[in-house]
């Protein structure tokens, strides 16, 4: 499939324009490839704190490169390497990962008794937005149920200490769980992690 | 002419005689039925070049050609040295790349004969290809320093610059080592393969010591004026290992330009004694890091220069001295790419999709690259490098803006992630690799 690919659009690029070749644009796939030591193959992470990019919706990655570029969004590596590429490749190597399907790491240590509860606060307190366990690309999100286990930990605190935005709603449902069970957090990143 | 230069240069006339005869049956590509490509050396650059050729184009023949039957990284391995992870657990084999439907043959390389396009073996095999990627990582320039040659270092004074069987044997005198020792550390000259590495290094054994040895000390004699993420260690041993203190556990002795003051000059096997242009320090674990140059297969195959690397293009890896045979990872000049793991996995990405273009008959597609790189000062504190390369009038060049270090200002936060993220780079590279 790869292979169609890359000889469509040299097709293209011969076909339509040779100029284009001067402007050292580089493929959907080559720019994807250069994440994979990171991200794990086609954006599939093994590890427990980077997250996969496998899947997810391209207004997603195209958006949260864009808020790593502009230091809109807080991260320890991300907003260096962001910088590196301009709007039109952001959007390529978003079309590349987008192409993938989800990836789910089942492969993590989970807390299964705090897994169950974490279900039960997603079902309550998130599901209306991030539907099927937080795995459907239509959601526009970043992956929730199988994504990497601290990466989701990171990303809560991230959310609860201010360092990064929340959406007006998810900062109401998010004051609303953590009134009620103080210890919400950790159950949803046991549930995630679980990938189940 | 040099030495080296002038045995290349009988080597590729001998060649060439030899080609007359066997460049009328050599494969040929384009157009034709076959599309075989041989990768020499199974490590980051080579192993990923075989898997993403087969990844692109299932077309593709590639046999990969490695001496050895497992693979340790080089990264990470410090942290064997600290006892923070087990030599298994940078170990890898090439079971992964063999489902790709990769002929892995354990075997090793002896010559190229780039004008027939063929690869033989000290096996007694023979491989053609259309063609040859060369991936041999490093070899060391033993001759520099006295009294040191690679017997030493496989039985008493380990460089562990190639994790293995070093790495451990490392680890096992720091272990033995008595609470008060002293550990010398001498770092190469650049360029050099993973330059945070010796003082990642550094790091790593302190931590084990301030645990188990407190009484010991680590001194660093550097031919250098600087080093890799200089203001992060040493930044890191002072919050850590009572840097700057009478009571350091490191000490960094680093050279002037123009100056021998800590120039390795000679080492006294018995005593574990290093001398240096300007000092004397006998240890009771010494670890000697020598000059490197290009791996041993990329002189036998007159692919090197008179830097001792290997010139390549930039946007395809194909040397500039033979044509059809591609040179990827530390062996080749690369700059303003570094002699890294992550930028050995950017090369063999990049190469491959050259291969298969060219084996296609179109153009090399546009390049781009990425290095990111993971040190762990003490558990709690990782910092990292990174930086986007692209190609620009016929050169690699680091785009503007992007890259560059972990911030200094200390921030616990951001320092435990950085640990965390480095583990998960290394899950997920040596995944993309051999997996």
């Amino acid at each position: 499939m790869i292979r169609n690919t890359i000889t469509k659009s040299a097709l293209l690029a011969t076909g339509l324009m040779l100029s284009v070749q001067s402007l050292a644009e580089p493929s959907a796939e080559a720019l994807g490839y250069t994440c994979a030591g990171c991200h794990g193959t086609n954006g599939a992470s093994t590890g427990n704190a980077i997250p996969s990019l496998a899947g997810l919706s391209e207004g997603y990655l195209i958006g949260a490169m864009n808020a790593y570029r502009d230091d809109e969004r807080s991260s320890t590596i991300m907003g260096r390497i962001a910088k590196g590429y301009t709007e039109e490749q952001i959007e390529s190597m978003a079309s590349f990962f987008a192409a993938q399907p989800v990836h789910s790491n089942i492969n993590q240590k989970y807390d299964a008794t705090k897994a169950r509860a974490g279900a039960k606060l997603h079902d309550k307190y998130c599901s209306s937005c991030h539907t099927a366990g937080g795995t459907d690309p239509e959601d526009d999100a970043g992956l929730l149920s199988g994504n990497s286990k601290l990466f989701m930990k990171y990303t809560l605190a991230d959310f609860h200490d201010g360092s990064r935005d929340m959406p007006k709603r998810m900062k109401k449902k998010m004051k609303k769980m953590l009134k009620k069970d103080p210890d919400a957090l950790g159950k949803l990143v046991n549930y995630y992690g679980s990938g189940k | 002419m040099s030495k080296q230069n002038r045995r290349s240069f009988i080597k590729t006339v001998g060649l060439g005689a030899a080609a007359a005869t066997a460049a009328t049956y050599t494969p040929f590509a384009i157009g034709g039925a076959t599309k075989k490509v041989v990768v020499i050396g199974g490590g980051m650059g080579g192993s990923v070049a075989a898997k993403y050729i087969r990844m692109m184009d299932k077309s593709v023949e590639v046999t990969l050609i490695e001496a050895n039957k497992d693979y340790y990284t080089c990264f990470a391995s410090n942290e064997v040295l600290s006892g923070e992870r087990s030599l298994d657990s940078i170990k890898f084999g090439y079971g992964g790349l063999k489902g790709h439907g990769i002929n892995v043959v354990h075997d090793k390389v002896t010559d190229i004969n780039a004008r027939a396009r063929k690869v033989v073996t000290a096996g007694g095999h023979s491989f053609a290809y259309d063609r040859c990627i060369v991936s041999p990582g490093i070899d060391f320039k033993y001759d520099q320093i006295e009294g040191y040659d690679a017997n030493v270092a496989n039985t008493s004074i380990p460089h562990a610059w190639k994790a293995g069987p070093q790495t451990q044997m490392l680890r096992n005198q720091l272990k033995d080592m008595r609470n008060g020792g002293t550990v010398a550390i001498c770092p190469p000259p650049n360029p050099f393969r993973c330059p945070p590495g010796p003082y990642e290094r550094a790091s790593q054994i302190a931590h084990y010591l301030k645990a188990h040895k407190p009484k010991s000390k680590i001194i660093i004699l550097d031919p250098k004026p600087k080093f890799s993420k200089m203001g992060l260690f040493t930044g890191g041993w002072e919050r850590h290992y009572g840097y700057k203190t009478d009571n350091s556990m490191i000490e960094w002795h680093g050279t002037p330009k123009g100056s021998d003051d800590n120039v390795l000059t000679s080492i006294d096997v018995k005593t574990k004694t290093a001398t240096t242009g300007f000092s004397e320090v006998k240890a009771d674990v010494l670890n000697v890091i020598p000059a490197q140059k290009a791996g041993k297969i990329a002189f036998t195959a007159g692919l090197t220069n008179e830097s001792g690397w290997c010139p390549v293009r930039g946007d395809t890896f194909e040397s500039t001295i033979h044509k059809n045979i591609h040179v990827i990872g530390d062996s080749a000049i690369q700059s303003p790419l570094p002699k890294s793991g992550y930028a050995a996995n950017s090369e063999g990405k990049v190469c491959a999709a050259a291969v298969v273009a060219l084996l296609n008959g179109e153009s090399a597609p546009d390049p781009t690259y990425v290095n990111t790189c993971y040190s762990v000062i003490a558990p709690g504190d990782g910092i990292s490098v990174a930086m986007v390369y692209g190609f620009k009038d016929g050169k690699i060049i680091k785009i503007k803006g992007s890259g560059g270090l972990t911030p200094g200002k200390f921030d616990a936060k951001l320092r435990e992630r950085e640990q965390y993220y480095g583990y998960s780079w290394f899950k997920n590279i040596t995944h993309d690799t051999f997996g």
